[in-house]
């Protein structure tokens, strides 16, 4: 069946889309962040699904009695860093939407702007 | 079956997105992501991923969540204006072209699991054939990460240092934050079941931390892994007693030494082996033979990254904290 074959593509790219329709979309500063963390996750499950071999184990040696198969160990290791990078990126990203509240009282981009315009 | 399974997991993935994105009430967003993520950490275990599902329970669903939660603290946690209609519009329709685009590319892919794909022709297969003879511990992951791409991980933890740096600076010092603000009831002292529960099971989950930093070599886990739950039994300590008994247990003064020392540790490694007469963190000389040397670099590196993490975490959750009620 060939959806079966693909469908982790297509899980990737909706994901992918409902980030970016959050980040584009939305006026909301919150919910623009909620989005590329969407987004980076769902390029975190394109690499972990490319890296699966079929009747493989998790790469670690001795754990199970099969030993000659095993999934692509390295997206394992460039996701597993870059999962703790991304949370330590929106949380810069989150502090940064906490000043722009204290500054303009607001966390809407269309607020943010409209105060701009007055001063 | 398993197939089946992930097939389903992978459709509930989606509908939590949908929700998260569609939802108008902040709370309800970040409180999905939790489960978005532990969604995608069950996947990630099906996919043999046992250490980046590891990583993002941890991160994801723990830390993550906790600080969207603190900064929805100090926000309105309504969505209250709606972009204009052309606006959505438009962007639905930028959207829908481009998921159609990437769907059609999806057929010249190679299927899933293929275990033909060209991912797993180059390096991969020399990594496996190599960690047990280079450095001779089971956990290949480990050994990647440590070893064969040390100076990519180096530099990650440079980015999670300076990330942690650049919180700091934005929303200030949280120590001297505090000290400005009202003092109010702390924690969750005065909720019985909460406190019993989670002061019975902080010991645990550090201790599980500890394990999974220094068996990282043997089985799932690592410095990052061992840091994100490290940080969030103390974030969880924070909560129940409130932020002021956790800063008297580990202070501000010695997070920053944790996530300086960390970062110092590993590029210290480094430097130590070319004092030895190797090349910038080529561990083998640390020691007799080539993989005692290996074992011993990675484990190094390995508490120098747990360190830096840890701190790093700490001192974000402490910066967000300090400013509520400022």
């Amino acid at each position: 069946m060939v959806w079966l074959d693909l469908y982790h593509y297509w899980v990737f790219a909706i994901l992918l889309m409902i980030g970016y329709f959050s980040v584009i979309a939305k006026r909301n500063l919150v919910k623009k962040l909620i989005g590329l963390s969407l987004f980076q996750s769902a390029v975190f499950l394109l690499y972990i699904t490319m890296g699966k071999v079929d009747g493989g184990t998790a790469p670690i040696i001795g754990m199970t009695d099969k030993t000659d198969i095993f999934s692509n160990p390295l997206p394992q290791v460039l996701i597993l860093t870059a999962i703790v990078v991304g949370i330590s990126t929106t949380a810069l990203g989150l502090s940064i939407v906490v000043r722009i509240k204290e500054a303009y009282g607001s966390i809407e981009e269309d607020v943010i702007h409209q105060k701009d315009q007055v001063e | 079956m398993i197939e089946l399974f992930n097939v389903f997991l992978m459709s509930m993935l989606i509908i939590t997105a949908l929700a998260m994105v569609s939802s108008r009430h902040l709370f309800v967003t970040v409180m999905l992501s939790g489960f978005f993520s532990l969604l995608i950490a069950a996947i990630f275990l099906l996919l043999d991923a046992a250490d980046v599902a590891l990583t993002e329970a941890a991160v994801g669903a723990g830390i993550s969540t906790v600080l969207f939660l603190g900064a929805l603290a100090l926000m309105d946690v309504e969505e209250t204006v709606r972009g204009e209609k052309w606006i959505r519009i438009f962007s639905l329709f930028v959207v829908a072209v481009t998921t159609l685009a990437l769907v059609y590319a999806a057929f010249e892919q190679p299927a899933f699991g293929d275990p033909n794909a060209p991912i797993h022709q180059h390096v991969a297969p020399w990594y496996i054939q190599h960690v047990p003879i280079h450095m001779d511990i089971p956990n290949i992951v480990t050994g990647i990460l440590g070893s064969y791409r040390g100076y990519d991980t180096l530099g990650e933890v440079f980015v999670v240092f300076t990330a942690g740096i650049g919180v700091l600076s934005i929303l200030g010092d949280p120590v001297k934050n505090r000290r400005q603000r009202v003092v109010k009831k702390a924690g969750l002292r005065h909720y019985l079941i909460p406190r019993l529960v989670g002061r019975t099971l902080i010991p645990f989950i550090v201790l599980f931390g500890l394990y999974v930093q220094f068996h990282g070599e043997y089985s799932p886990g690592g410095g990052f892994q061992a840091g994100a739950i490290i940080a969030a039994a103390i974030i969880l300590f924070a909560i129940l007693e409130g932020e002021d008994q956790a800063l008297k247990i580990i202070p501000m003064r010695g997070l920053y030494f944790l996530m300086a020392s960390g970062a110092l540790l590993y590029a210290g490694v480094g430097v130590a082996t070319m004092l030895m007469g190797g090349r910038f963190l080529e561990y083998g000389v640390l020691a007799d033979t080539m993989v005692a040397g290996q074992q011993w670099g990675i484990l190094l590196i390995e508490a120098g990254v747990g360190m830096t993490v840890t701190g790093v975490l700490l001192t974000i959750f402490h910066a967000f904290a300090a400013r509520s009620n400022l």
